[in-house]
């Protein structure tokens, strides 16, 4: 490809992104008639209903990206220490979710857990909240695993693990002080990729009938017209803020120049 | 009782049989190096020590208890890796404290021993560096110092000197054995570099094919090898194949040529006996006292500069001779006639 070519691809790629985000945040602002304003954004947010439902998202969002460090870290240190071989099974288990639909899996969740069953999680808020926690947990594994994995790829964690356990240390203070915060980095990553699923996922909330954020912005986009680009904004804006905070924390990371 | 000793450890990787009845009693405060090739079980003989690798067989006791039983953080060994393995998210003064803290050390009491270990290798402004903002040898130094500091039974060293340069590795094994012997501290150290094993030991265990060959001290090994394999893999030597013509008399003889021992052999006259020259002990020239002098023909000559060794040729047979370098005098041109002179005396006889 020639240089103008080039130039040219690369400016009709940009345009057909930019081009849609630019037309609904300019929508976004047109609530107030001629001229622009934050209208549709004030009215989101004094929204009891946004706050509510957005504090559950983020909720459920810390609490994925917990129980998402906490399967996937030690897992992931356990194939590269132990079972090499592994890898490309545990890989391939972990991309699943990325080709199986949420709504097989939501579907498939009501099934095994609804009230008739042994165990009845979709009778209660509560046991559908767990529902939701497995079904983000899952939804972000691949994102998870994939960061955890490529952390773990840039330390030596085999002698790292070693020379901890000649000085003593047991598997939780090896997990905890030695490997955890040598992929701390990449642990966020995937905690943020994580963040900005759950906040924008749809499909497991409303099957499951929970008071998510994804379907607060469906419901908002039957009814008004501006709030719905406002929120679609503020979702991006989330995600983008969540990439942002990646790279900083990549970037100041005190010891990343650092080797095994 | 040895302090450390070392029982008929047997150990397989699926077929593949890597140590094989290795024994080795080792005294408390004693630097004993195993040397020898990639392959041969030298670090798997270490790690199982360390507990990082289990034993088919045998046993590994510390004062009289087997260790085997025992998961690698309850052995209280210490280890020094080839590649560091310093905490990359800790200070130098947390690297050396780690096993400390792991232990539940006080607080003070770590401060006090961490300041002590970095003074003990002389990086004591060092403590609050990341491993990254270090030099290779100083990495190893600190490595070294938080090993040390739990204050362990044995230390392991894994070729802690093989990933750095020439220099510092001169310098940092010169520090290792000085550190050694002010905290008396059992050690074994594992390498392919027979210089660095003569040189830092006080006993070396030359092995080959999951086997000790040899263990002796550095001056036996070198000068008494027991097996072909020793003889070649510990320096650099001629290999000549002769028969033993008086075993009292200690006559021997190769291609025409009679050489007196000096000392009496054990095998019978007619006996084919591997024997062979260190490169130190030929001469370019006739000396006096080295009565046995061939006419040969510089083959190649190799400039090291304190030393150069030249390969000569003399009755087609290739001889190995170290000379010290004479600005006065410049070494013989590749196909130069020369004299070669040596005694029989210093002809070594391989496992005799």
């Amino acid at each position: 490809m020639t240089r103008p070519a080039a130039w040219v691809a690369l400016v009709l790629g940009l345009l057909y992104f930019v081009i849609p985000l630019w037309g609904m945040a300019e929508f976004s602002l047109r609530m107030r008639r001629g001229v622009y304003s934050l209208d549709a954004y004030g009215s989101v947010l004094a929204n009891p209903e946004f706050q509510r439902t957005f504090g559950f998202s983020v909720l459920m969002a810390v609490v994925t990206i917990l129980v998402g460090v906490l399967l996937v870290v030690p897992t992931a240190y356990w194939v590269r220490l132990r079972m090499p071989r592994l890898r490309p099974v545990v890989e391939f288990i972990t991309l699943l979710p990325l080709v199986i639909p949420a709504i097989v899996i939501a579907f498939g969740y009501i099934r095994l857990y609804n009230t008739g069953s042994w165990l009845p999680l979709t009778g209660t808020a509560g046991g559908a909240n767990v529902l939701l926690l497995m079904g983000y947990t899952m939804l972000a594994l691949p994102y998870m695993y994939r960061a955890v994995d490529t952390g773990l790829a840039s330390v030596d964690v085999r002698t790292l693990t070693e020379a901890s356990q000649s000085l003593g240390a047991g598997w939780g203070t090896i997990l905890g002080r030695v490997i955890l915060p040598n992929v701390v980095v990449a642990v966020l990553s995937g905690a943020f990729l994580t963040f900005a699923i759950v906040i924008g996922e749809f499909t497991f909330a409303a099957l499951l009938d929970r008071p998510a954020f994804g379907p607060f912005m469906q419901r908002v986009g039957e009814d008004s017209a501006y709030e719905p680009s406002a929120l679609a904004v503020i979702a991006f804006a989330i995600t983008w803020a969540c990439m942002g905070l990646i790279g900083l924390v990549t970037r100041t990371q005190k010891h990343t120049r650092a080797g095994a | 009782m040895a302090y450390l000793d070392i029982l008929n450890l047997q150990k397989s990787f699926g077929a593949n049989r890597v140590v094989r009845d290795f024994s080795l009693p080792i005294d408390k405060g004693e630097f004993v190096s195993l040397l020898g090739p990639s392959g041969c079980g030298k670090t798997t003989v270490l790690r199982m020590v360390a507990g990082f690798e289990t034993p088919d067989e045998g046993a590994i006791r510390i004062e009289g208890r087997d260790v085997v039983p025992l998961r690698p953080n309850q052995r209280n060994i210490g280890m020094v890796f080839q590649s560091y393995a310093l905490f990359p998210n800790l200070t130098v003064a947390g690297n050396v404290g780690f096993g400390l803290k792991v232990a539940g050390v006080a607080g003070a009491e770590t401060r006090a021993r961490v300041a002590e270990m970095l003074e003990l290798i002389g990086l004591p402004e060092m403590g609050g560096r990341y491993p990254f903002q270090l030099s290779g040898g100083q990495q190893q130094r600190v490595a070294l110092a938080r090993a040390l500091a739990p204050r362990p039974r044995v230390l392991l060293l894994d070729e802690p000197l093989s990933a750095l340069d020439a220099k510092v590795r001169v310098r940092l094994r010169g520090e290792i054995r000085e550190i050694q012997r002010r905290l008396g501290i059992t050690t074994i150290f594992v390498t392919h570099d027979q210089e660095e094993a003569l040189s830092i030991s006080d006993r070396v265990v030359v092995m080959n094919g999951g086997v000790a060959d040899q263990v002796g001290t550095p001056f036996a090994i070198y000068n008494q090898p027991a097996t072909p394999f020793v003889a070649g893999f510990v320096g650099a030597l001629t290999p000549i194949e002769a028969t033993v013509v008086d075993p009292r008399a200690g006559t021997v003889s190769s291609g025409g040529m009679v050489m007196h021992l000096g000392r009496a052999l054990p095998m019978a006259a007619g006996t084919v006996v591997p024997i062979a020259l260190r490169p130190e002990s030929v001469r370019l020239g006739r000396e006096a006292g080295r009565e046995i002098v061939l006419p040969a023909t510089a083959r190649a000559v190799e400039f090291m500069g304190s030393v150069i060794r030249i390969r000569a040729e003399a009755g087609g047979q290739s001889f190995l001779l170290d000379t010290f370098n004479r600005a006065d005098a410049p070494p013989p041109q590749p196909g130069e006639p020369v004299e070669i002179s040596f005694s029989g005396r210093d002809v070594i006889v391989i496992g005799g």
